[in-house]
């Protein structure tokens, strides 16, 4: 019952998040474009979409980082990871690039995709492959 | 192609992502980063189900958008097929190698304040900023206008 449950709130959270892309604009990729050219025809709304998120999760997750387990499962799955290494920060270089190219990263790309058009639907078979390339170089190493 | 600065939505819609996180996180202990959730689901091993889930949410979301309001989920701001697909490629190899994009790191990392998640978000702004400035004003390509 509580695996039910768990999974239902997966798919309502995956809902909401579309939703609140699209409502932020986040999927119109003119927008986030012309958010990063700062020295064109700026549009600053994004720093909003980010700020909104980060006002509603960081009291969540101050109230619920002394808590022993979430409501529906055995426990938190924190990030362990605490280290600067050259992975993060080559990933993020390549990632702000490809962002920067497009005006898509992940989540806007998956909504987006879903409007049938061939344009999107490209980058997104390109951002699949990508993440898999990157499993098998890492499999490799 | 013109934009216009939409304060209200564009911090609602931000609210409404992080209401989505914050359940994902309250209820099931799980972090919402979207590179994390797809590329473990395409890795189809533990935890499967539940990031299919979350997918399913987004899609059908996405199909209630293209839905309700089509003129919020437009096609591709550049139309160049090869820096369309370069540009996928980039993010999707760089956001597992780095170990997250917007949500992950961004959101859901800068909340925590973690160091590593400040770190990577300052990295992959600063790369963007760059190459969206320099394809637009210096190589003139990267859907100005």
């Amino acid at each position: 019952m509580k695996d039910r449950r768990s999974h239902l709130v997966s798919f309502i959270a995956g809902l909401l998040f579309a939703i609140g892309l699209g409502l932020a604009g986040m999927t119109n990729s003119s927008k986030v474009l012309n958010f990063l050219d700062l020295f064109g025809d700026w549009d600053p709304s994004l720093a909003l979409v980010m700020g909104g998120a980060i006002l509603v999760y960081a009291p969540v997750y101050r109230k619920l980082r002394g808590e022993s387990a979430p409501k529906l499962a055995d426990r938190f799955h924190w990030p362990t990871k605490q280290d600067i290494d050259v992975r993060l920060v080559v990933g993020s270089i390549l990632f702000g690039i490809g962002w920067g190219i497009a005006g898509f990263c992940p989540g806007p790309a998956i909504v987006a995709a879903t409007s049938g058009h061939a344009s999107v639907l490209a980058f997104f078979a390109a951002m699949v492959l990508g993440m898999l390339g990157q499993r098998l170089v890492a499999r490799q190493s | 192609m013109h934009t216009d600065f939409t304060p209200v939505a564009s911090t609602l819609g931000g609210m409404i992502i992080g209401l989505a996180a914050a359940l994902l996180l309250a209820f099931n202990g799980r972090i919402a980063g979207i590179s994390g959730i797809l590329g473990g689901f395409l890795e189809a091993g533990e935890g499967w189900s539940w990031r299919g889930l979350f997918l399913l949410g987004m899609i059908l979301g996405g199909l209630g958008l293209t839905a309700v309001a089509p003129a919020a989920v437009p096609g591709a701001a550049i139309d160049s097929l090869p820096l369309l697909i370069a540009a996928g490629l980039l993010v999707g190899f760089g956001t597992r190698l780095g170990g997250g994009c917007t949500s992950g790191h961004g959101v859901c990392g800068i909340s925590r304040l973690s160091t590593r998640s400040l770190t990577a978000t300052a990295i992959f702004m600063a790369a963007a900023f760059i190459t969206t400035g320099l394809l637009r004003h210096v190589f003139g390509v990267g859907g100005a206008g």
